[in-house]
């Protein structure tokens, strides 16, 4: 909603346009009381105007005179708008529309030459006075203020483009005496002659400042420019020059610059990056940089919603969206179905250069809101944001603690999948909690299976017999060989079951692969391994065993797929689980026999390699025996059928 | 008793063509497939598989879909842009209709068959309706950018699913326009640069959109929001295709890593209702790429470019021990790709585009059981016949004595004289060979190579006077006395010039007799496909193989089954014989040793010793390692009447020479192997 000095109050593509009658003059901004859906204004000075959007003459509309010359009313969310006076009185509209011809107090004091800063407090009513530090030939052109701990800071404007710091504690009952705040310099944004005109002052964040203004250095013509500064470095972050001239008012939501440059309003997207000395270094020169981009000039208002401002509809840079996302994540009342659906559209869209970057950004800020929220967890945003595979564990170094708060195992399972480098304490964490998850408590999470299909079967067995052994004429190996088990065909050794069943059930199989799957390095994990529990450790060494007996089934002893273990990693894992434990699982009655049953096998596979490597020499003989028969294209031989 | 000098060829470098596409019948229990050379295959799946029909390729012909409609039509379409109907029972294209959409990259038939919507390069998808005896144009849906790469219509008939380019539509069918645009992700391992190709799309009825990309995804969605809603990377390559089974409960996936991918419906828990598409089973049969996927209700189905058609049961919907319970691989055609000239030791090798003939070498020495004799006369390449045109041979035959050689294209026979002499070839085309109004299917000379005879539509078999010292005389046509409308593929002369019998596409058995050029007979129905025919020649007994591996003699002077026959059906055949994997394609005698009957399939052959005792299902079918260690004396009391050898495989052909010595001709798959295109490019590390 924008009011211009031309007795006119109307919106750039007319939503809705109102305006007072000839003789009249708007000498107030209008604005919106959110709480009821109305508009105010004050023409002449000391009448209100309230009207809704279906009234369509602002002659008709409700009005009350007041007594008073009105200043400005601002309207805050969620209470009664303020109607602030000339002379410095404030009042709620409420009780000021309860009685328009109340007496209106005058407040502030006429010292020529000296500055004053009312503070006044609402419900209750207590009012602050502050005299400003004398400063000689500049006086204050805008100023900005917030509340942080009970302390008000104000930041003040100077026309010798100086931004000053002033502290004013809120506490204090009002002191008889006038009190004189001593400001310090914040900020010195111009050099020498130069003087600042018609400015207004913006806080960006704690290191950020912007400021509307007109630069007036006499020898060149005045400029009008939106700049960004850096208070930590004092440096200037970036600026924009706006050639067609301001109304000199500039607002802040949602990380967008609101500003009328010329006869439109203009939106400008800004971020602003944590300060770091080599962001701030070397910018002076370059005014001109992509750190702020004009989004569009003409703002939809038709789509211009109370979050989203940077709709689907508006053309728009994608880093439009990644703040409206950064936004919403760190509001604290957005649901989590709201994020959701953000996240979507985001990653619907998002092929832009520094992709990871934002990601990591986003995710970053979830996780932040998920350790101070207790009840706030996104999974399913997280598990999104994970997919997109340009994060690692060191853009996000607390989502895997989050997540082994809550024990979430899928989202764990993702990030030993995905992440390249999870720390070994951290790799340990999700061991120890995978050991101690009941299979049943797993049973209908989400755990990828893949890594298991090969070894577990994971369809629901009650219709699946026993896979019968069938005849695969030309393809059995044992056929291949002429005639080789004629007579032992009836007597055909059956493959014997694997005595053991898996002691884990499938999703636990799966999560277990993933932590056999992450890198790590002995001797940083080590240390962490001997954390396990006695009982962890034998149901780990058992499953180990599982793989370990599976995997040598094959002749390729490979699982097949990108996610299952192979044996080094299994073998490896086993050594160094009985490095950690070796005098407990010494000690235990109930690691005898998983101990015996693992030398047994591994003395058996010793013993069959060593006979093989006895007969090397035959083996190679054979072959070569082979190769010599298997000559030409064409060969006569002797056959007799009997 | 058997004893043999065995001419092991290998030098017929037979090249199987790639799988293209197939398209699966559950009505027909059917499997249609197109290879990359254009030609075409329907395996009967009731017949144990049985390869019962062929199309010959075409030069310009390349099918990128296949499908059946209308009940039992099958459809083809590919990149030349035309849609073509396959008139199966005269096996050949039966007329071919521009899509004008430029190539053609997908089609599927609406689930009444009454519609057929194609996917052009151009971006459009247009409509075709089935009328009885052709297709015709009805409308386009809203053309849109990007070539339509993969199509499937909703179960209603009323949505389309279109995968393009980085890009999934769902069209509605009665208006004609996209109602919903998803974008596929380009990215899975960091890269997004290169497009992301829908290779495959398959619209489950409840609304889900199953998309298979080069990107190597499988991806479910939701096609009423747009929205995504699950991600399966199963390869770092592409996924090329898939396909859900009828229940749609269990989706098949082929990549190009040759790897096979089960996708089933499970419960989220143990009970309950909510369930969940899990990735179930990998399969790597394959080398290279999997280009076609079809789920039959009882298996999945999966052809590569590495030339395999493999049928992998699962195992969960098999009731016992059966046919059907076993992974069958098919890499070899069920046909016959060779013929031999008996009397003058040649072989004729048949390729897509030309005819190798060869003589065989000779040996001067003798040995005894597995020896290996020195050759003293090389095998010799002696000609290469080019076929002219961009049809692909069908059929061809050489005359026992190696002077004749005719081959037939679909549109063409070809006749030539070949003279042998000292080592010098000549070779000369018959001119004036009669025209055939249809293709021949099989071409078949006398024994003693007066006469030619052309296997041909109708239950009709040609037959061609041949003339000295180059030339034919005019056509004479038998017929059979039903009027049946399947074209003859399979023919056996007797050798005394009396008999001939054909085997046609309805699995009838017709014996004309020659002498009286009328038919004599029909050999009582059987209910499955014939493999092999062939007359003895000193009874003029006919002996059939049926795909269900059963061997039939039936006595053509007496028109009833033999005793031995009878016999062999009372007794039963044995169980290992029974569950053999391909059917025979090939049966030939030994005139010096009547009572044997020499069989072959893929993986063996075998002497059939009708005096001997049929074996029972106790006794090893296989037994000649065994016999081989007993005596003289023993062995009587073991042997049996299979005499089966496995020590040459996979075997094309088997015959036997007239001076008694037998050829065989192997195609090592390794060999097959080494020819093809190397697979998938895969990263390796450091390189």
């Amino acid at each position: 909603m924008l009011t211009e000095q031309n007795r006119k109050v109307s919106d750039q593509k007319p939503l809705g346009c109102w305006s007072v009658k000839q003789d009249q003059t708007i000498t107030c901004p209008a604005v919106c009381n959110f709480e009821t859906g109305e508009y105010i204004a004050v023409h002449d000075d000391k009448v209100l105007r309230i009207w809704k959007d279906e009234d369509v003459n602002l002659d008709k509309v409700f009005r009350a005179t007041l007594t008073a010359d009105v200043y400005r009313i601002h309207s805050v969310p969620h209470t009664e708008p303020l109607v602030l006076f000339k002379g410095g009185a404030v009042r709620t509209l409420d009780a000021l529309l309860a009685a328009p011809q109340q007496e209106i107090e005058n407040v502030i004091s006429d010292e020529n030459g000296n500055y004053f800063v009312y503070v006044q407090k609402v419900n209750p009513n207590i009012l602050h006075k502050y005299k400003l530090e004398q400063e000689e030939s500049f006086h204050p052109l805008s100023f900005t203020a917030y509340t942080k701990n009970k302390i008000l800071t104000l930041l003040c404007l100077y026309s010798n483009g100086c931004v000053y710091k002033l502290l004013m504690s809120l506490q204090q009952r009002v002191p008889e005496e006038e009190q004189i705040l001593s400001k310090s310099l914040l900020l010195k944004m111009v050099v020498s002659d130069t003087v600042l005109k018609g400015a207004s002052l913006a806080i960006l964040d704690k290191d950020h400042v912007a400021v509307l203004g007109c630069l007036d250095s006499p020898p060149n013509i005045a400029k009008e420019c939106l700049s960004i500064w850096n208070t930590k470095f004092q440096t200037l972050q970036t600026s924009k020059e706006l050639p067609q001239g301001t109304s000199g008012q500039l607002w802040c939501y949602g990380e967008k610059f609101f500003l009328t440059h010329g006869k439109v309003l203009t939106v400008i997207v800004y971020k602003c990056e944590t300060s770091s000395l080599a962001t701030a270094v070397g910018k002076l020169k370059d005014t001109q940089t992509s750190g702020m981009r004009t989004v569009s000039s003409y703002v939809n208002w038709n789509t211009l919603q109370e979050e989203d401002l940077a709709s689907p509809h508006a053309q728009q840079s994608v880093a439009a969206k990644t703040e409206s996302k950064r936004t919403v994540s760190f509001r604290d009342d957005s649901s989590q179905h709201d994020i959701e659906e953000e996240l979507r559209q985001f990653l619907s869209n998002a092929q832009m250069s520094d992709f990871q970057a934002t990601v990591g950004y986003i995710i970053t800020g979830l996780v932040n809101r998920c350790k101070t929220e207790p009840t706030f967890y996104p999974r399913h945003c997280l598990v999104q944001l994970i997919q997109t595979q340009g994060l690692s564990y060191s853009l996000c170094p607390d989502l895997m603690a989050v997540a082994l708060d809550k024990t979430d195992v899928h989202l764990l399972q993702l990030c030993l999948q995905q992440f390249p480098d999870v720390p070994e304490a951290v790799t340990c964490a999700c061991l120890k909690s995978f050991l101690s998850i009941s299979d049943d408590s797993l049973q209908g999470t989400n755990v990828n299976l893949d890594s298991v299909i090969s070894f577990i079967d994971i369809t629901p067995n009650d219709q699946v017999e026993k896979q019968t052994e069938t005849v695969q004429n030309g393809f059995s190996s044992a056929l291949m060989e002429e005639d080789s088990c004629d007579i032992q065909l009836t007597q055909k050794p059956h493959v014997v079951d694997t005595e053991e069943l898996c002691p884990v059930g499938p999703q636990k199989a799966a999560l277990l692969n993933a932590i056999l799957h992450s890198a790590y390095s002995e001797t940083f994990l080590l240390p962490h391994l001997k954390d396990l529990s006695a009982q962890q450790v034998i149901l780990f060494l058992r499953y180990l065993q599982f793989l370990y007996i599976k995997c040598s089934e094959k002749v390729s002893t490979d699982f097949p797929g990108m996610l299952s273990p192979t044996i080094n990693q299994i073998m490896d894992w086993m050594c160094l689980l009985l490095d950690a434990h070796f005098t407990v699982v010494v000690m235990l009655p109930e690691a005898k026999g998983l101990l015996f049953s693992l030398h047994k096998f591994v003395r058996a596979q010793v013993r069959f390699c060593s006979e093989l490597n006895k007969i090397e020499g035959s083996l190679q003989e054979l072959q070569r025996i082979k190769h010599q028969k298997d000559f030409g294209l064409y060969s006569i031989e002797m056959l007799e059928l009997v | 008793m058997g004893e043999f000098q065995v001419h092991r060829v290998r030098f017929f470098a037979y090249m199987p063509a790639g799988i293209r596409c197939v398209a699966h019948s559950a009505r027909s229990a059917r499997l249609a497939l197109a290879r990359t050379d254009g030609a075409l295959e329907v395996y009967n799946f009731a017949a144990n598989y049985f390869q019962e029909k062929g199309i010959p390729g075409h030069e310009t012909r390349s099918t990128e879909a296949l499908c059946w409609a209308a009940g039992d039509r099958l459809f083809g379409a590919g990149l030349g842009g035309d849609i073509s109907e396959y008139d199966l029972e005269k096996l050949r294209v039966k007329y071919s209709l521009d899509g004008f959409g430029g190539p053609i990259w997908s089609m599927a038939a609406d689930p009444s068959g009454t519609q057929l919507a194609v996917g052009c390069e151009d971006g459009s998808v247009k409509l075709f309706q089935v009328l009885p005896d052709k297709i015709q144009f009805e409308r386009s849906l809203d053309r849109q950018k990007g070539r339509v790469m993969s199509l499937s219509w909703h179960p209603s008939g009323t949505r389309i699913a279109v995968g393009s380019i980085d890009l999934l539509r769902v069209f509605d069918v009665k208006s004609g326009h996209a109602i919903q645009r998803i974008l596929v992700d380009r990215r899975l391992q960091g890269l997004y640069s290169c497009e992301c190709v829908v290779w495959s799309v398959a619209f489950l009825s409840d609304g889900t959109i199953v998309s298979s990309d080069s990107v190597g995804k499988v991806q479910f969605w939701d096609s009423e929001k747009g929205t995504l809603l699950e991600t399966h990377p199963v390869s770092s390559s592409a996924a090329l295709c898939l396909a859900v089974s009828e229940e749609e409960d269990s989706i098949v996936v082929g990549t190009s890593e040759g790897a096979v991918y089960q996708f089933q419906l499970l419960p989220v828990k143990w009970g309950s209702a909510e369930s969940k598409w899990v990735r179930t089973k990998p399969f790597q049969h394959h080398t290279h790429d999997v280009r076609a996927v079809a789920h039959s209700a009882t298996a999945l189905i999966s052809g590569g470019l590495d030339a395999q058609l493999v049928i992998r049961p699962l195992m969960e919907k098999m009731h016992g021990k059966g046919y059907d319970a076993a992974l069958r691989k098919f890499t070899f055609p069920h046909r016959r790709l060779v013929s031999c000239a008996k009397k003058a030791g040649l072989l004729l090798f048949q390729f897509p585009q030309h005819l190798e003939l060869w003589r065989l070498g000779a040996t001067s020495s003798a040995g005894k059981d597995g020896d290996i004799l020195p050759v003293s006369r090389a095998p010799e390449h002696l000609l290469q016949l080019k076929s002219k045109g961009p049809e692909h041979i069908c059929c061809s035959c050489i005359s026992l004595c190696g002077s004749w050689i005719a081959y037939s294209t679909a549109s063409r026979l070809h006749l030539h004289r070949v003279h042998v002499e000292n080592g010098s070839v000549s070779v000369k085309r018959v001119p004036k060979v009669p025209k055939l109004l249809c293709s021949a299917h099989q071409l078949l000379c006398s024994a003693d190579s007066t006469s030619l005879f052309v296997a041909s539509d109708q239950g009709a078999v040609h037959v061609l006077k041949l003339l000295e010292p180059g030339g034919c005389g005019p056509l004479q046509t038998l017929r059979p006395n039903s009027g049946s409308p399947e074209a003859v593929y399979l023919l056996a002369a007797s050798a005394d010039g009396d008999w001939l019998a054909a085997a046609g596409g309805d699995w009838e058995v017709n014996v004309y007799s020659l002498r009286h050029f009328k038919p004599h007979c029909t050999v009582p129905a059987y209910h499955c496909a014939v493999t092999a025919l062939a007359i003895h020649p000193v009874t003029n007994n006919l002996v059939i193989t049926h795909s269900d591996q059963q061997v039939f003699e039936f006595s053509i002077p007496d028109r009833e089954y033999t005793t031995w026959s009878r016999k062999v059906q009372q007794h039963g055949l044995h169980r290992g014989w029974l569950e053999r994997d391909t059917p025979i394609t090939h049966i030939t005698f030994n005139p010096n040793q009547p009572a044997h009957i020499l069989l072959h399939d893929t993986h063996m052959f075998c002497i059939l010793d009708k005096s001997l005792p049929l074996p029972d299902d106790a006794t090893p079918l296989m037994n000649q390692t065994a016999l081989k260690q007993l005596s003289e004396k023993a062995r009587r009391g073991h042997a049996h009447a299979f005499k089966i050898c496995k020590k040459y495989q996979p075997l094309l052909f088997v015959d036997l020479l007239e001076e008694g010595s037998l050829v065989v001709v192997e195609r090592p798959l390794m060999d097959i192997k080494t020819q093809l295109p190397p697979p998938v490019q895969q990263k390796k590390f450091g390189t």
